[in-house]
């Protein structure tokens, strides 16, 4: 305990003198970057942003925008913004959180003016931009849950990877096996309960570095699934790996309604039990007991255990239940996106996964808008491929984890980790 | 410890920043001594007697202060060797069950059992029997320099590792932890094959480039790291992770540009090395293995010096231990991981060159293979010390030398070797598992009572939640 009270102080002064000019000097350099880029190197001509379909019951009109006054416009508001914010740090305040939101919502609109406008064809479909986001981003979603659920009682979660990889792994093969989808995402759910159950085991019981854990049981899952699946699944792949895919589940009228339709009510189960996982734990985690206690354990493990609470237990229990939301997520890879597994599928979206939950400060909300602006650089780099942007692929596809980095080191700021994560618990 | 040296050194790379420093120079070294003595007893939350009584079973030394690492490792000889046992057996199984002619012997399990028995052991052992010839010994070879190839082959494989082994072994040591040697090793390489494939110069002159070329590529990406960890705090692990993928895509970016691409092709390949960038064969031109083994031994020299005897070394390892008394005690922590982050990734840049120069002569984007997350296991398995990451390394490279031998000779695949890999890593790590598997008296009998399981290892105060 000594740690804490002499990190304390130290913390607080080092956070004084880094944050006060961190923000400002970012957000200058965005602005000015923006100014040359997307205002002085505009492309001439008009954008359109399509809306819907033209045989969608609801038709919308598309939104055409002039990429030089676009460009301009949100640049010198950036502008504006970021000499508020700088006159602001002057005198001493904080900068708003609206300062910032603005910001980068004209950041991003002039980027997305900007890159459509120099592509071979200006034209780009933003409902399926954002439906297209809103899927890549499910599996982030559970993923980062289930590293709110393990962190916020104080053990840290790595092996995400591993859970979405065994999760992916054993939805294909119940669901082939079965013939039923329902039966792989169950499957799916144990698959990742498993992985909590070693990473329980060794980081609660044995007492061993969390992170190690973490890292050699992705190593572990990785080994074994495409072990597994070179002497089983591609022998006879008819009988092993050709799950059924989860049926889409339109929810009538509702799925109707233009752009937000398909994001919110066109969802596999997947996708629904993502909406609801969210709600549940979001309101679990802040207004139950329940969550009381996992908070608890996660900030102050004596404090709670002079309380009364069994710490291990409690760490325990949600060690095993962030398995279970991992693993349905894992589910996604297999059932929703393709059908079948393959060789070390999940490519490190666990890893994004824990980004978007640090981005998102280790709550449930904040998570899930981390991962969805994950999903969202992902599918603008899948898409504005196709469109053909001057912009080399190798620069498209290293938008997401660019973006994590900047999330990670640049606006956000200081992110405060929950005060016991990663260190075990040692009753005496 | 030399103590006093301390002194001097300090004030001339860090410019007097601190000028407490001098003012507060005896609580500075009273807080010293406390950190060593931390150091040794984890703040006094682990029984002093019980760790150096393992550590010393397992040859460290004194010299090593029992850092962070070391203490979650601590186990004795015998369950490093069951833990590798164990795990060879959990493969072995697992080998047996997916086998097909098991599969076909198990139909008639309860009518011919011994028939399974049998299948099982020929395909697990048929593996490991291949696993062996493939790394260490071809007793089918025909003339001595076939019967010795397996063995050179591993320490070929081994170079890189153990480079990159002690670059996450370095950062752990002071307490990150390096997940992005695999960039680092990607950048290094590209930075050492530009200068390899674009600059002619005499012998000797371009070799020493191209090595230090590649070190400046590692040093940059992890330091940059290390920079916006101590600038901004955010965590090394997402950092380095993505960091890697960035490095991936931004060598198949270059690797598409005139001034890598190698003229006339499309495909994302460079051209290949000069003659006088690559490393000289180490035992004549009948062997892959080249001189950057022997590099590889140098920087695990260069490590042990840099940790045990150097005070620079000292300092990264009181930040490991506990950045909060470090910095009390004076040190610059900001520059501690700064400096870490570097010189672990001029490590893994070694790897890179000995990649790009030693084994593979050419630069392509799978030119790190997958050497940079195995080095994190070889660290892992090497307890974070130089010559432990030194000997992992070799395993390691034994692992995946022989590995290809038995997936082309037996046809199981290499994946296998990731398990065993990782599962001897999980229960080096807990030796009390190991103990109970085989029913082996826990060290200090006496407190097992309280608990088995709390008194072998140890909290780690300053790891993650720190950090973040």
């Amino acid at each position: 305990m000594s740690t804490a009270t002499t990190s304390a102080p130290a913390r607080s002064a080092s956070d004084a003198t880094v944050r006060s000019w961190k923000n400002p000097i970012i957000l200058s350099v965005v602005a000015l970057f923006a100014l040359f880029v997307f205002a002085v190197g505009a492309p001439g001509n008009d954008v359109t942003f399509r809306l819907s379909e033209e045989n969608d019951p609801i038709v919308l009109p598309s939104i055409v925008v002039s990429a030089p006054v676009i460009g301009w416009v949100a640049a010198l508001a950036m502008i504006v913004l970021a000499v508020l914010a700088i006159l602001r740090t002057r005198s001493g305040r904080k900068i708003p959180v609206w300062v910032l939101a603005v910001f980068a919502v004209l950041f991003l609109i002039a980027f997305l003016t900007w890159v459509v406008g120099s592509a071979r064809t200006p034209n780009v479909a933003l409902y399926g931009l954002l439906a297209g986001s809103v899927t890549l981003a499910v599996p982030l979603i559970f993923g980062s849950l289930s590293g709110v659920l393990c962190e916020r009682s104080g053990v840290v979660n790595i092996a995400i990877e591993g859970q979405l990889l065994f999760g992916a792994f054993a939805a294909a093969v119940a669901a082939s096996l079965s013939g039923s989808a329902f039966v792989g995402l169950l499957a799916a759910a144990v698959a990742g309960v498993l992985v909590s159950l070693v990473l329980a085991v060794f980081s609660i019981w044995y007492v061993v570095n969390q992170v190690i854990v973490g890292v050699v049981l992705n190593v572990l899952v990785s080994g074994l699934t495409g072990f597994l699946f070179s002497a089983v699944l591609s022998e006879d792949s008819e009988r092993w790996n050709s799950p059924p895919r989860l049926p889409v589940i339109d929810i009538p009228l509702l799925a109707d309604i233009p752009v937000i339709g398909p994001i919110l009510f066109q969802q596999t189960i997947v996708g629904y039990l993502m909406y609801i996982a969210v709600a549940v734990v979001y309101v679990a985690l802040y207004h139950s007991r329940w969550g009381l206690r996992t908070r608890a354990v996660g900030e102050h493990p004596k404090a709670a255990d002079t309380l009364g609470v069994n710490v291990n237990r409690m760490r325990f229990m949600n060690v095993l239940l962030a398995g279970v939301v991992a693993g349905i997520g894992g589910s996604f890879f297999t059932l929703v996106a393709v059908s079948g597994f393959g060789r070390d599928m999940t490519a490190g979206q666990g890893y994004i996964a824990l980004a978007a939950l640090i981005f998102g400060r280790w709550n449930p909300i904040g998570a899930f808008f981390a991962a969805l602006l994950f999903g969202f650089a992902t599918n603008l780099s899948n898409v504005l491929s196709l469109l053909g942007t001057p912009v080399p692929d190798q620069f498209l596809r290293m938008l997401p984890y660019v973006v994590t980095v900047f999330a990670v080191a640049g606006l956000v700021g200081r992110s405060r980790a929950p005060g016991a994560s990663g260190i075990p618990y040692i009753k005496g | 410890m030399n103590r006093q040296d301390d002194r001097p050194v300090d004030p001339a790379t860090g410019g007097g920043a601190h000028p407490t420093r001098r003012d507060a120079k005896d609580a500075a070294r009273q807080d010293e001594i406390r950190l060593e003595t931390a150091a040794e007893t984890a703040g006094g939350e682990v029984p002093p007697p019980a760790v150096p009584a393992t550590t010393a079973g397992l040859g460290v030394g004194p010299g090593a202060e029992a850092p962070l690492m070391q203490r979650i490792m601590t186990g004795n000889a015998l369950v490093a060797f069951l833990s590798v046992v164990l795990s060879l057996i959990l493969g072995g199984l697992l080998i047996a069950v997916t086998d097909q002619e098991v599969a076909s012997a198990s139909s008639y399990f309860f009518s011919r059992p011994q028939d399974t028995i049998a299948a099982a052991w020929t395909a697990a052992s048929s593996a490991y029997i291949a696993l062996f010839q493939g790394s260490v010994f071809n007793f089918e070879g025909d003339t001595f320099t076939r019967m010795i190839y397996p063995l050179t082959q591993t320490l070929t494989v081994a170079t890189p590792l153990i480079c990159a082994g002690l670059g996450v072994a370095l950062a752990f040591r002071a307490g990150l932890f390096n997940i992005g040697a695999q960039g680092q090793i990607l950048i290094g390489a590209t930075f050492a094959g530009w200068v390899g494939f674009t600059l002619h110069l005499p012998v000797g002159i371009h070799l020493l480039l191209v090595i230090l070329a590649g070190m400046v590529g590692g040093a940059l990406w992890g330091g940059l790291v290390g920079l916006l960890k101590a600038r901004t705090g955010a965590h090394e692990v997402i950092l380095t992770i993505m960091f890697n993928y960035i490095a991936t895509n931004l060598v198949l970016y270059f690797l598409s540009t005139p001034a890598f691409q190698r003229p006339g092709s499309t495909n994302p390949i460079s051209p290949q090395l000069d003659a006088t960038a690559v490393y000289p064969p180490l035992l004549g031109a009948s062997f892959r293995l080249h001189w950057g083994f022997v590099v590889a031994v140098l920087a695990t020299v260069f490590v042990w010096w840099l940790l045990n005897r150097s005070t620079v070394g000292f300092e990264l390892r009181a930040v490991g231990a506990n950045p909060s008394a470090a910095r009390t005690a004076g040190v610059n922590v900001s520059k501690g991981y700064i400096l870490a982050m570097a010189i672990a990734g001029a490590l893994a840049g070694l790897a890179g060159v000995a990649q790009v120069s030693g084994t593979e002569k050419v630069l392509t984007s799978g030119v790190a293979a997958s050497f940079g997350f195995d080095a994190i296991t070889v660290a892992l398995l090497g307890r974070s010390s130089p010559w432990g990451t030194f000997a992992a390394g070799i395993l390691f490279g034994a692992f995946r030398a022989g590995g290809v031998a038995m997936q082309a000779s037996t046809g199981t695949s290499i994946d296998i070797v990731l398990v065993v890999q990782s599962l001897i890593v999980l229960f080096i790590a807990a030796p009390p598992l190991v103990r109970a598997l085989f029913r082996l008296p826990a060290p200090g009998a006496t407190r097992a009572g309280k608990g088995g399981s709390s008194t072998s290892t140890t909290p780690t105060p300053a790891s993650t939640g720190a950090a973040a």
